[in-house]
Protein backbone atom coordinates (compact mmCIF):
# COMPACT_ATOMS: atom_id res chain seq x y z
CA UNK A 1 0.00 0.00 0.00
CA UNK A 2 0.97 3.40 -0.74
CA UNK A 3 1.98 6.25 2.24
CA UNK A 4 -1.31 8.12 1.55
CA UNK A 5 -3.45 5.23 0.98
CA UNK A 6 -2.36 3.81 4.58
CA UNK A 7 -2.62 7.24 6.26
CA UNK A 8 -6.26 7.35 4.34
CA UNK A 9 -7.03 3.86 5.66
CA UNK A 10 -6.06 4.82 9.32
CA UNK A 11 -8.06 7.95 9.15
CA UNK A 12 -10.84 6.16 7.95
CA UNK A 13 -10.81 3.72 10.71
CA UNK A 14 -10.45 5.81 13.52
CA UNK A 15 -13.03 7.72 12.22
CA UNK A 16 -15.58 5.31 12.44
CA UNK A 17 -14.67 4.25 15.20
CA UNK A 18 -14.11 7.15 16.99
CA UNK A 19 -16.82 8.91 15.70
CA UNK A 20 -19.44 6.94 13.94
CA UNK A 21 -19.74 4.48 16.15
CA UNK A 22 -21.05 6.60 19.58
CA UNK A 23 -23.07 8.83 17.06
CA UNK A 24 -24.47 5.19 16.29
CA UNK A 25 -25.22 4.24 19.87
CA UNK A 26 -26.00 7.52 20.59
CA UNK A 27 -28.95 7.58 17.85
CA UNK A 28 -29.94 3.91 18.94
CA UNK A 29 -29.69 4.27 22.81
CA UNK A 30 -27.78 1.05 22.57
CA UNK A 31 -25.65 2.23 25.37
CA UNK A 32 -24.63 -1.50 26.32
CA UNK A 33 -22.75 -2.01 22.88
CA UNK A 34 -19.83 0.19 24.75
CA UNK A 35 -18.77 -2.46 27.08
CA UNK A 36 -19.15 -5.09 24.37
CA UNK A 37 -17.07 -2.89 21.95
CA UNK A 38 -14.47 -1.71 24.61
CA UNK A 39 -14.12 -5.41 25.61
CA UNK A 40 -13.50 -6.75 21.63
CA UNK A 41 -10.65 -3.63 21.83
CA UNK A 42 -9.01 -4.57 24.99
CA UNK A 43 -8.90 -8.79 23.81
CA UNK A 44 -7.97 -7.48 20.49
CA UNK A 45 -4.68 -5.92 22.82
CA UNK A 46 -3.61 -9.26 23.88
CA UNK A 47 -4.30 -11.20 20.60
CA UNK A 48 -2.25 -8.98 18.71
CA UNK A 49 0.41 -10.53 21.06
CA UNK A 50 -0.25 -13.91 21.01
CA UNK A 51 -0.19 -12.99 17.09
CA UNK A 52 3.10 -11.93 16.98
CA UNK A 53 4.59 -15.67 19.46
CA UNK A 54 2.75 -17.40 16.52
CA UNK A 55 4.66 -14.94 13.85
CA UNK A 56 8.13 -16.40 15.31
CA UNK A 57 6.66 -20.17 15.20
CA UNK A 58 4.84 -20.34 18.42
CA UNK A 59 1.58 -21.12 19.84
CA UNK A 60 0.89 -19.41 22.50
CA UNK A 61 -1.71 -20.75 24.56
CA UNK A 62 -0.66 -18.50 27.73
CA UNK A 63 -1.49 -14.75 27.25
CA UNK A 64 -4.71 -15.01 29.79
CA UNK A 65 -1.54 -15.39 32.54
CA UNK A 66 -0.13 -12.31 31.64
CA UNK A 67 -3.75 -10.28 31.68
CA UNK A 68 -4.56 -11.97 34.72
CA UNK A 69 -0.44 -10.61 35.68
CA UNK A 70 -1.39 -7.24 34.21
CA UNK A 71 -4.69 -6.64 36.01
CA UNK A 72 -3.70 -7.46 39.41
CA UNK A 73 -0.01 -5.46 39.16
CA UNK A 74 -2.47 -2.58 37.91
CA UNK A 75 -5.23 -3.16 40.79
CA UNK A 76 -2.97 -3.85 43.66
CA UNK A 77 -1.09 -0.43 42.89
CA UNK A 78 -3.99 1.64 42.30
CA UNK A 79 -6.08 -0.19 45.85
CA UNK A 80 -2.72 -0.73 48.16
CA UNK A 81 -0.52 2.06 47.14
CA UNK A 82 -2.61 4.58 45.66
CA UNK A 83 -0.78 4.96 42.38
CA UNK A 84 -2.46 6.99 39.11
CA UNK A 85 -3.59 4.43 37.25
CA UNK A 86 -2.07 5.72 34.32
CA UNK A 87 0.70 4.95 35.78
CA UNK A 88 0.05 1.81 36.76
CA UNK A 89 -0.96 0.94 33.03
CA UNK A 90 2.65 1.15 31.75
CA UNK A 91 3.73 -0.80 34.58
CA UNK A 92 1.43 -3.30 34.39
CA UNK A 93 2.48 -3.82 30.69
CA UNK A 94 6.46 -3.72 31.96
CA UNK A 95 5.60 -6.30 34.64
CA UNK A 96 4.18 -8.72 32.34
CA UNK A 97 6.81 -8.14 29.84
CA UNK A 98 9.90 -8.55 32.75
CA UNK A 99 8.14 -11.98 34.35
CA UNK A 100 7.93 -13.02 30.42
CA UNK A 101 11.29 -12.46 29.96
CA UNK A 102 12.31 -14.99 33.01
CA UNK A 103 9.54 -17.57 32.32
CA UNK A 104 10.37 -17.63 28.16
CA UNK A 105 14.15 -17.87 28.53
CA UNK A 106 13.87 -21.35 29.50
CA UNK A 107 10.40 -22.18 27.33
CA UNK A 108 11.31 -20.67 24.35
CA UNK A 109 13.12 -23.53 23.74
CA UNK A 110 10.62 -25.63 23.38
CA UNK A 111 9.12 -25.63 19.79
CA UNK A 112 5.39 -27.09 18.72
CA UNK A 113 3.17 -28.54 20.57
CA UNK A 114 5.65 -28.68 23.67
CA UNK A 115 5.98 -24.97 23.85
CA UNK A 116 2.21 -24.80 23.72
CA UNK A 117 1.45 -27.43 26.47
CA UNK A 118 3.69 -25.15 28.82
CA UNK A 119 1.88 -21.59 28.31
CA UNK A 120 -1.27 -23.90 28.58
CA UNK A 121 -0.21 -24.08 32.07
CA UNK A 122 1.43 -20.76 32.59
CA UNK A 123 -2.43 -19.86 32.75
CA UNK A 124 -3.76 -22.65 35.26
CA UNK A 125 -0.28 -21.56 37.16
CA UNK A 126 -1.00 -17.89 37.67
CA UNK A 127 -4.33 -18.20 38.96
CA UNK A 128 -3.22 -20.69 41.18
CA UNK A 129 -0.73 -17.80 42.17
CA UNK A 130 -3.23 -15.51 42.16
CA UNK A 131 -5.44 -17.89 45.07
CA UNK A 132 -2.62 -18.36 47.48
CA UNK A 133 -0.02 -14.94 47.24
CA UNK A 134 -1.34 -12.71 50.25
CA UNK A 135 -1.03 -9.73 48.04
CA UNK A 136 -3.67 -10.38 45.77
CA UNK A 137 -6.13 -10.84 48.56
CA UNK A 138 -6.72 -14.87 47.60
CA UNK A 139 -10.33 -15.88 46.33
CA UNK A 140 -12.48 -12.74 46.82
CA UNK A 141 -10.25 -11.15 44.48
CA UNK A 142 -9.95 -7.44 44.78
CA UNK A 143 -13.46 -5.38 44.10
CA UNK A 144 -14.25 -1.46 44.03
CA UNK A 145 -11.19 -0.21 42.26
CA UNK A 146 -11.55 3.19 42.12
CA UNK A 147 -12.02 4.49 38.64
CA UNK A 148 -9.11 6.55 36.74
CA UNK A 149 -8.06 9.67 38.36
CA UNK A 150 -7.55 12.77 35.99
CA UNK A 151 -4.17 13.71 34.36
CA UNK A 152 -3.27 17.13 34.60
CA UNK A 153 0.10 18.45 33.08
CA UNK A 154 1.11 22.34 34.36
CA UNK A 155 -2.44 22.90 35.80
CA UNK A 156 -4.42 21.69 32.28
CA UNK A 157 -6.92 18.51 32.92
CA UNK A 158 -6.12 16.73 29.95
CA UNK A 159 -8.24 13.60 30.86
CA UNK A 160 -10.67 14.23 33.66
CA UNK A 161 -11.23 11.88 36.21
CA UNK A 162 -13.54 8.88 34.78
CA UNK A 163 -15.38 9.30 38.22
CA UNK A 164 -17.10 12.77 37.70
CA UNK A 165 -18.00 11.86 34.23
CA UNK A 166 -21.51 11.39 32.81
CA UNK A 167 -20.80 8.60 30.75
CA UNK A 168 -17.33 6.81 31.94
CA UNK A 169 -18.57 4.01 29.43
CA UNK A 170 -17.76 6.12 26.27
CA UNK A 171 -14.68 7.23 28.14
CA UNK A 172 -13.22 3.91 28.30
CA UNK A 173 -14.34 2.97 25.06
CA UNK A 174 -12.09 6.00 23.58
CA UNK A 175 -9.46 5.05 25.61
CA UNK A 176 -9.55 1.56 24.79
CA UNK A 177 -10.20 2.18 21.14
CA UNK A 178 -7.01 4.80 21.10
CA UNK A 179 -5.13 1.87 22.83
CA UNK A 180 -5.77 -0.77 20.33
CA UNK A 181 -5.08 1.43 17.38
CA UNK A 182 -1.72 2.01 19.01
CA UNK A 183 -0.92 -1.52 19.50
CA UNK A 184 -1.72 -2.06 16.21
CA UNK A 185 0.01 0.68 14.35
CA UNK A 186 3.50 -0.11 16.78
CA UNK A 187 2.41 -3.97 15.55
CA UNK A 188 2.01 -3.17 12.16
CA UNK A 189 5.03 -0.99 11.75
CA UNK A 190 7.45 -3.44 13.45
CA UNK A 191 6.27 -6.66 11.18
CA UNK A 192 7.25 -4.24 8.00
CA UNK A 193 10.37 -3.12 9.50
CA UNK A 194 13.63 -5.65 9.43
CA UNK A 195 12.39 -7.24 13.03
CA UNK A 196 9.21 -8.52 11.11
CA UNK A 197 11.97 -9.96 8.64
CA UNK A 198 14.00 -11.37 11.17
CA UNK A 199 10.78 -12.94 13.37
CA UNK A 200 9.34 -14.51 10.29
CA UNK A 201 12.89 -16.20 9.42
CA UNK A 202 12.54 -17.93 13.03
CA UNK A 203 9.14 -19.00 12.10
CA UNK A 204 10.22 -20.41 8.73
CA UNK A 205 13.70 -22.38 9.62
CA UNK A 206 15.88 -21.15 13.02
CA UNK A 207 18.95 -23.41 12.06
CA UNK A 208 19.20 -21.58 8.68
CA UNK A 209 18.71 -17.90 10.77
CA UNK A 210 21.01 -18.36 13.34
CA UNK A 211 23.49 -20.04 10.97
CA UNK A 212 22.65 -16.11 8.84
CA UNK A 213 23.76 -14.66 12.35
CA UNK A 214 20.36 -13.93 13.61
CA UNK A 215 20.65 -14.18 17.78
CA UNK A 216 17.56 -16.77 17.77
CA UNK A 217 17.62 -17.02 21.33
CA UNK A 218 17.32 -13.06 22.00
CA UNK A 219 14.57 -12.69 19.25
CA UNK A 220 12.38 -15.14 20.63
CA UNK A 221 12.44 -13.54 23.63
CA UNK A 222 12.14 -9.85 22.72
CA UNK A 223 9.19 -10.90 21.00
CA UNK A 224 8.04 -13.57 23.65
CA UNK A 225 8.24 -9.85 26.00
CA UNK A 226 6.18 -7.78 23.89
CA UNK A 227 3.94 -10.37 23.71
CA UNK A 228 3.46 -10.42 27.25
CA UNK A 229 3.42 -6.68 27.31
CA UNK A 230 0.28 -6.32 25.07
CA UNK A 231 -1.13 -8.68 27.15
CA UNK A 232 -0.40 -7.41 30.50
CA UNK A 233 -1.75 -3.60 29.15
CA UNK A 234 -4.98 -5.53 27.98
CA UNK A 235 -5.11 -6.92 31.89
CA UNK A 236 -5.05 -4.00 33.51
CA UNK A 237 -7.28 -1.81 31.21
CA UNK A 238 -9.97 -4.76 31.86
CA UNK A 239 -9.43 -4.49 35.45
CA UNK A 240 -10.05 -0.94 35.50
CA UNK A 241 -12.97 -0.90 33.53
CA UNK A 242 -14.78 -3.93 35.60
CA UNK A 243 -13.30 -2.31 38.70
CA UNK A 244 -12.47 -5.69 39.81
CA UNK A 245 -10.52 -8.86 39.31
CA UNK A 246 -10.44 -12.52 40.68
CA UNK A 247 -8.22 -14.75 40.16
CA UNK A 248 -10.71 -16.41 37.60
CA UNK A 249 -10.57 -13.24 35.56
CA UNK A 250 -8.81 -15.02 32.76
CA UNK A 251 -9.22 -18.60 32.75
CA UNK A 252 -7.36 -21.30 30.54
CA UNK A 253 -10.91 -20.70 28.26
CA UNK A 254 -9.73 -16.73 27.94
CA UNK A 255 -5.84 -18.09 26.89
CA UNK A 256 -7.48 -20.55 23.99
CA UNK A 257 -9.65 -17.74 22.92
CA UNK A 258 -7.02 -15.30 22.51
CA UNK A 259 -5.10 -17.83 20.58
CA UNK A 260 -8.38 -18.84 18.51
CA UNK A 261 -8.96 -14.66 17.67
CA UNK A 262 -5.64 -15.08 15.91
CA UNK A 263 -6.46 -18.36 14.00
CA UNK A 264 -9.79 -16.71 12.69
CA UNK A 265 -8.40 -13.89 11.21
CA UNK A 266 -5.27 -15.13 9.91
CA UNK A 267 -2.07 -15.39 11.39
CA UNK A 268 -0.58 -13.90 7.94
CA UNK A 269 -2.06 -10.51 8.96
CA UNK A 270 -0.96 -8.00 11.46
CA UNK A 271 -4.89 -7.15 11.30
CA UNK A 272 -6.16 -10.72 11.81
CA UNK A 273 -6.58 -10.66 15.61
CA UNK A 274 -8.49 -7.58 15.37
CA UNK A 275 -10.66 -8.74 12.76
CA UNK A 276 -10.92 -12.80 14.69
CA UNK A 277 -11.37 -10.66 18.07
CA UNK A 278 -14.56 -8.76 16.65
CA UNK A 279 -16.03 -11.46 14.70
CA UNK A 280 -15.51 -14.67 17.36
CA UNK A 281 -17.29 -12.14 19.97
CA UNK A 282 -20.04 -10.34 18.50
CA UNK A 283 -20.31 -14.25 16.98
CA UNK A 284 -20.55 -15.73 20.00
CA UNK A 285 -23.37 -13.29 21.20
CA UNK A 286 -25.55 -13.55 18.48
CA UNK A 287 -25.99 -17.23 18.56
CA UNK A 288 -27.04 -16.66 22.24
CA UNK A 289 -30.36 -16.46 20.89
CA UNK A 290 -30.21 -20.61 19.51
CA UNK A 291 -29.90 -21.15 23.23
CA UNK A 292 -28.80 -24.95 24.71
CA UNK A 293 -27.60 -24.87 20.86
CA UNK A 294 -25.20 -21.94 21.34
CA UNK A 295 -21.67 -23.87 21.92
CA UNK A 296 -22.56 -26.90 19.51
CA UNK A 297 -23.00 -24.09 16.66
CA UNK A 298 -20.36 -22.33 17.75
CA UNK A 299 -18.19 -24.68 17.68
CA UNK A 300 -19.05 -26.35 14.67
CA UNK A 301 -18.89 -23.29 13.06
CA UNK A 302 -15.39 -22.59 13.96
CA UNK A 303 -14.03 -26.02 12.90
CA UNK A 304 -15.74 -25.88 9.20
CA UNK A 305 -14.16 -22.08 9.00
CA UNK A 306 -10.63 -23.67 9.97
CA UNK A 307 -10.93 -26.28 7.29
CA UNK A 308 -11.81 -23.76 4.22
CA UNK A 309 -10.20 -20.80 5.14
CA UNK A 310 -7.32 -22.44 7.01
CA UNK A 311 -5.28 -18.95 6.41
CA UNK A 312 -8.04 -17.01 8.42
CA UNK A 313 -10.99 -14.60 7.05
CA UNK A 314 -8.71 -12.06 6.10
CA UNK A 315 -7.69 -14.29 3.15
CA UNK A 316 -11.10 -13.62 1.72
CA UNK A 317 -9.85 -9.99 0.63
CA UNK A 318 -10.79 -9.69 -2.93
CA UNK A 319 -7.11 -8.22 -3.00
CA UNK A 320 -5.76 -10.87 -0.49
CA UNK A 321 -2.06 -10.48 -0.91
CA UNK A 322 0.22 -12.80 1.48
CA UNK A 323 1.67 -11.32 4.64
CA UNK A 324 -0.62 -8.23 3.63
CA UNK B 1 49.83 -18.43 3.13
CA UNK B 2 48.12 -17.43 6.47
CA UNK B 3 46.25 -20.48 8.28
CA UNK B 4 42.74 -18.97 8.41
CA UNK B 5 40.99 -22.03 9.48
CA UNK B 6 42.80 -24.96 12.67
CA UNK B 7 41.03 -27.70 13.31
CA UNK B 8 42.77 -29.25 16.11
CA UNK B 9 42.43 -32.83 17.57
CA UNK B 10 38.61 -32.53 17.46
CA UNK B 11 36.60 -35.70 18.67
CA UNK B 12 33.34 -35.89 18.93
CA UNK B 13 31.32 -38.60 20.97
CA UNK B 14 27.59 -39.61 21.05
CA UNK B 15 27.49 -41.91 23.77
CA UNK B 16 29.67 -44.77 23.14
CA UNK B 17 30.40 -44.08 19.52
CA UNK B 18 33.25 -41.75 18.47
CA UNK B 19 31.68 -40.37 15.79
CA UNK B 20 34.95 -38.16 14.60
CA UNK B 21 38.08 -39.13 15.95
CA UNK B 22 40.93 -36.63 16.99
CA UNK B 23 41.13 -35.08 12.93
CA UNK B 24 43.44 -32.23 12.78
CA UNK B 25 43.73 -30.19 9.67
CA UNK B 26 43.42 -26.59 8.95
CA UNK B 27 42.39 -24.15 5.47
CA UNK B 28 44.93 -21.74 4.17
CA UNK B 29 43.01 -18.26 2.78
CA UNK B 30 41.67 -18.47 -0.88
CA UNK B 31 41.88 -22.15 -0.56
CA UNK B 32 38.94 -24.67 -2.10
CA UNK B 33 39.40 -27.55 0.72
CA UNK B 34 36.90 -30.89 1.00
CA UNK B 35 36.35 -33.52 3.31
CA UNK B 36 35.51 -36.37 2.05
CA UNK B 37 34.85 -39.99 3.17
CA UNK B 38 32.44 -42.81 3.09
CA UNK B 39 28.71 -43.07 4.29
CA UNK B 40 29.01 -42.82 7.99
CA UNK B 41 32.65 -41.58 8.06
CA UNK B 42 31.95 -38.48 10.26
CA UNK B 43 32.16 -35.90 8.13
CA UNK B 44 28.82 -34.37 8.51
CA UNK B 45 29.73 -34.45 12.51
CA UNK B 46 32.83 -32.69 11.94
CA UNK B 47 30.85 -29.81 9.50
CA UNK B 48 28.72 -29.12 12.83
CA UNK B 49 31.52 -29.35 14.89
CA UNK B 50 33.23 -26.38 12.45
CA UNK B 51 30.08 -24.51 12.82
CA UNK B 52 29.77 -24.61 16.09
CA UNK B 53 26.47 -25.93 15.82
CA UNK B 54 27.39 -29.12 18.21
CA UNK B 55 30.18 -28.98 20.44
CA UNK B 56 33.46 -31.19 20.65
CA UNK B 57 34.00 -33.39 22.81
CA UNK B 58 37.64 -32.62 23.06
CA UNK B 59 39.86 -30.44 20.66
CA UNK B 60 39.38 -26.65 19.18
CA UNK B 61 38.55 -24.72 15.80
CA UNK B 62 40.02 -21.80 15.56
CA UNK B 63 39.55 -19.02 13.06
CA UNK B 64 42.48 -16.63 12.32
CA UNK B 65 43.65 -17.98 15.75
CA UNK B 66 40.74 -17.25 17.70
CA UNK B 67 38.71 -20.36 19.47
CA UNK B 68 35.36 -20.73 17.76
CA UNK B 69 34.59 -23.82 18.75
CA UNK B 70 31.45 -23.89 21.70
CA UNK B 71 30.40 -20.42 20.62
CA UNK B 72 26.88 -20.08 19.46
CA UNK B 73 26.03 -20.71 15.57
CA UNK B 74 24.99 -16.63 15.11
CA UNK B 75 28.63 -15.89 16.85
CA UNK B 76 30.34 -17.83 14.89
CA UNK B 77 28.30 -16.56 11.34
CA UNK B 78 29.34 -12.92 12.59
CA UNK B 79 32.51 -13.53 12.63
CA UNK B 80 32.78 -14.30 9.14
CA UNK B 81 32.55 -18.22 9.20
CA UNK B 82 28.87 -19.38 7.47
CA UNK B 83 27.44 -22.84 6.73
CA UNK B 84 25.17 -23.68 3.86
CA UNK B 85 22.87 -26.88 4.82
CA UNK B 86 22.71 -30.62 3.21
CA UNK B 87 18.98 -30.23 2.58
CA UNK B 88 17.37 -27.64 1.36
CA UNK B 89 17.27 -25.30 4.22
CA UNK B 90 15.34 -22.33 3.17
CA UNK B 91 13.11 -19.55 3.97
CA UNK B 92 10.48 -21.45 2.10
CA UNK B 93 7.56 -19.22 2.61
CA UNK B 94 9.74 -15.74 0.80
CA UNK B 95 10.34 -15.31 -2.44
CA UNK B 96 13.90 -15.47 -3.87
CA UNK B 97 14.93 -12.09 -3.36
CA UNK B 98 13.62 -12.48 0.49
CA UNK B 99 15.27 -14.75 1.51
CA UNK B 100 18.51 -13.28 0.53
CA UNK B 101 17.74 -9.94 1.73
CA UNK B 102 17.27 -11.14 5.01
CA UNK B 103 20.38 -13.02 5.01
CA UNK B 104 22.30 -9.12 4.83
CA UNK B 105 21.33 -9.38 8.45
CA UNK B 106 24.86 -9.53 10.00
CA UNK B 107 25.49 -6.01 7.36
CA UNK B 108 23.52 -3.64 8.89
CA UNK B 109 24.63 -0.75 10.45
CA UNK B 110 21.17 0.16 12.07
CA UNK B 111 19.73 -1.79 14.81
CA UNK B 112 16.25 -2.76 15.28
CA UNK B 113 14.87 0.41 16.75
CA UNK B 114 16.41 2.04 14.04
CA UNK B 115 14.53 0.07 11.22
CA UNK B 116 11.25 0.45 13.55
CA UNK B 117 11.13 4.02 13.06
CA UNK B 118 12.60 4.12 9.75
CA UNK B 119 16.13 6.34 10.77
CA UNK B 120 18.13 7.46 7.32
CA UNK B 121 20.52 4.59 8.24
CA UNK B 122 18.01 2.34 8.49
CA UNK B 123 16.55 2.99 4.89
CA UNK B 124 20.06 3.55 3.34
CA UNK B 125 20.91 -0.42 4.92
CA UNK B 126 17.73 -1.55 3.32
CA UNK B 127 18.40 0.12 -0.59
CA UNK B 128 21.88 -1.51 -0.20
CA UNK B 129 20.64 -4.89 0.91
CA UNK B 130 18.34 -4.45 -1.97
CA UNK B 131 21.08 -3.97 -4.84
CA UNK B 132 23.80 -6.17 -2.73
CA UNK B 133 20.92 -9.14 -3.39
CA UNK B 134 20.02 -8.44 -6.76
CA UNK B 135 24.36 -8.27 -7.51
CA UNK B 136 24.13 -11.68 -5.46
CA UNK B 137 21.19 -13.28 -7.49
CA UNK B 138 22.24 -12.25 -11.24
CA UNK B 139 25.72 -13.26 -10.16
CA UNK B 140 24.28 -16.88 -9.38
CA UNK B 141 21.82 -16.86 -12.57
CA UNK B 142 19.21 -16.60 -10.48
CA UNK B 143 17.91 -13.23 -11.10
CA UNK B 144 14.65 -14.26 -13.99
CA UNK B 145 13.49 -16.19 -11.09
CA UNK B 146 14.18 -14.01 -7.81
CA UNK B 147 10.24 -12.88 -7.31
CA UNK B 148 9.03 -16.56 -7.03
CA UNK B 149 8.10 -17.80 -3.77
CA UNK B 150 11.17 -20.14 -2.89
CA UNK B 151 8.87 -23.42 -2.10
CA UNK B 152 8.61 -23.46 -5.59
CA UNK B 153 11.85 -24.13 -6.63
CA UNK B 154 13.56 -27.27 -8.09
CA UNK B 155 16.26 -28.72 -6.58
CA UNK B 156 19.34 -27.75 -7.91
CA UNK B 157 17.96 -23.68 -8.24
CA UNK B 158 17.43 -24.16 -4.20
CA UNK B 159 20.78 -25.41 -3.91
CA UNK B 160 22.16 -22.01 -5.68
CA UNK B 161 20.20 -20.43 -3.32
CA UNK B 162 21.19 -21.53 -0.73
CA UNK B 163 24.68 -20.35 -1.71
CA UNK B 164 23.32 -17.09 -2.54
CA UNK B 165 22.14 -16.85 0.97
CA UNK B 166 25.51 -17.94 2.42
CA UNK B 167 27.53 -15.54 0.33
CA UNK B 168 24.11 -12.59 1.67
CA UNK B 169 26.30 -12.83 4.75
CA UNK B 170 29.78 -11.96 3.42
CA UNK B 171 31.67 -14.61 4.76
CA UNK B 172 35.72 -15.10 5.00
CA UNK B 173 34.82 -18.88 5.06
CA UNK B 174 32.10 -20.62 3.36
CA UNK B 175 31.26 -24.11 4.76
CA UNK B 176 29.47 -26.09 1.99
CA UNK B 177 27.42 -29.09 3.05
CA UNK B 178 27.38 -31.53 0.24
CA UNK B 179 27.12 -28.85 -2.50
CA UNK B 180 26.24 -31.57 -5.14
CA UNK B 181 23.89 -34.38 -3.69
CA UNK B 182 21.55 -35.07 -5.66
CA UNK B 183 22.80 -33.38 -8.49
CA UNK B 184 22.84 -34.95 -12.59
CA UNK B 185 26.09 -34.50 -14.50
CA UNK B 186 24.96 -31.00 -15.59
CA UNK B 187 24.41 -29.56 -12.72
CA UNK B 188 27.01 -30.79 -10.91
CA UNK B 189 29.29 -29.13 -13.71
CA UNK B 190 27.48 -25.75 -13.25
CA UNK B 191 27.67 -26.27 -9.53
CA UNK B 192 31.71 -26.95 -9.83
CA UNK B 193 32.00 -23.94 -11.70
CA UNK B 194 29.66 -21.84 -9.18
CA UNK B 195 31.85 -23.40 -6.20
CA UNK B 196 35.39 -21.41 -8.25
CA UNK B 197 33.43 -18.18 -9.17
CA UNK B 198 32.63 -18.01 -5.26
CA UNK B 199 35.97 -18.62 -4.13
CA UNK B 200 37.23 -15.94 -6.71
CA UNK B 201 35.42 -13.64 -5.34
CA UNK B 202 37.53 -13.86 -2.37
CA UNK B 203 35.90 -16.68 -0.21
CA UNK B 204 37.61 -19.33 1.04
CA UNK B 205 35.66 -22.75 0.75
CA UNK B 206 35.24 -25.49 2.82
CA UNK B 207 33.05 -28.76 1.39
CA UNK B 208 31.99 -31.99 2.58
CA UNK B 209 30.92 -33.99 -0.17
CA UNK B 210 30.13 -37.29 -1.26
CA UNK B 211 30.61 -36.92 -4.89
CA UNK B 212 34.02 -38.22 -5.42
CA UNK B 213 34.29 -36.99 -9.30
CA UNK B 214 33.76 -33.17 -8.46
CA UNK B 215 35.52 -33.28 -5.61
CA UNK B 216 38.58 -34.04 -7.59
CA UNK B 217 37.71 -31.39 -9.74
CA UNK B 218 37.34 -28.63 -7.54
CA UNK B 219 39.80 -29.07 -5.09
CA UNK B 220 42.95 -27.32 -3.47
CA UNK B 221 43.21 -29.88 -1.09
CA UNK B 222 41.54 -33.21 0.48
CA UNK B 223 41.06 -34.61 3.90
CA UNK B 224 39.61 -38.44 3.68
CA UNK B 225 38.05 -39.60 6.70
CA UNK B 226 36.90 -43.14 7.48
CA UNK B 227 35.39 -44.05 10.68
CA UNK B 228 36.23 -40.83 12.30
CA UNK B 229 39.28 -40.92 11.55
CA UNK B 230 41.41 -38.58 9.27
CA UNK B 231 43.15 -41.51 7.05
CA UNK B 232 44.86 -38.94 4.53
CA UNK B 233 45.46 -35.41 3.43
CA UNK B 234 46.49 -34.13 0.08
CA UNK B 235 45.88 -32.61 -3.40
CA UNK B 236 43.61 -34.58 -5.37
CA UNK B 237 46.76 -36.19 -7.94
CA UNK B 238 48.09 -37.43 -4.09
CA UNK B 239 45.09 -38.92 -2.63
CA UNK B 240 43.78 -40.38 -6.02
CA UNK B 241 46.71 -43.02 -5.35
CA UNK B 242 46.60 -43.58 -1.72
CA UNK B 243 46.56 -46.90 -0.59
CA UNK B 244 44.52 -45.93 2.13
CA UNK B 245 41.83 -44.18 0.38
CA UNK B 246 41.13 -46.96 -2.36
CA UNK B 247 41.02 -49.31 0.47
CA UNK B 248 38.26 -47.62 2.59
CA UNK B 249 36.63 -47.04 -1.20
CA UNK B 250 37.46 -50.65 -1.75
CA UNK B 251 34.34 -52.69 -3.67
CA UNK B 252 33.72 -49.16 -5.65
CA UNK B 253 33.55 -48.73 -9.14
CA UNK B 254 36.92 -47.22 -10.47
CA UNK B 255 34.87 -43.93 -11.72
CA UNK B 256 33.05 -43.46 -7.91
CA UNK B 257 36.42 -42.64 -6.74
CA UNK B 258 37.39 -40.44 -9.55
CA UNK B 259 40.32 -42.68 -10.95
CA UNK B 260 38.49 -42.50 -14.74
CA UNK B 261 37.43 -39.63 -16.03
Amino acid sequence: MSPTKKLAATAAFLASVLVAVPWAIAATGRNDLYYTLTSVALLSIASAGVWLTFYIGRINIGQGAYALIGGYTSAILVVDYGVSFWLTLPIAGLFCAAASVLIGLPILRLRGVYFAMVTLVLTEVARLLALALPITHGASGMVSIPAPGAIRLFGVTLVPDFATLQNPRLAFYIVSVVLMALCYAGLYRLVHSRMGRLCLSLQQNEELASSIGVNIAWLRVVAYAISSFLGGIGGAMFAAIAQSIYPSSFTVTDSVNFMLNCFLGGLGYVFGPMIGTFVLYFGWDFLFQTGEYQLLIYSSLLIALMLFLPNGLLSLRPAAKKRG
Amino acid sequence: MTQLLQVSQVTKRFGGLVAVNDVSFSVAEGEIVSVIGPNGAGKSTLFKVISSFLKPTAGEVRFRGERISGLAPHIVARKGVVRTFQETTIFRGMTVRDNVIIAHHLRSKANLAGFFVGSATARRDEAEFGRSADQILNFLDLGAIKNEVASTLPHGLLRALGIAIGLATDPTVLLLDEPFAGMNHAETKRAVELVRAVRERGVTVLLVEHDMVAVMRISDRIVVLNFGLKIAEGTPAEIQCNPKVIEAYLGSEDETIGLLP
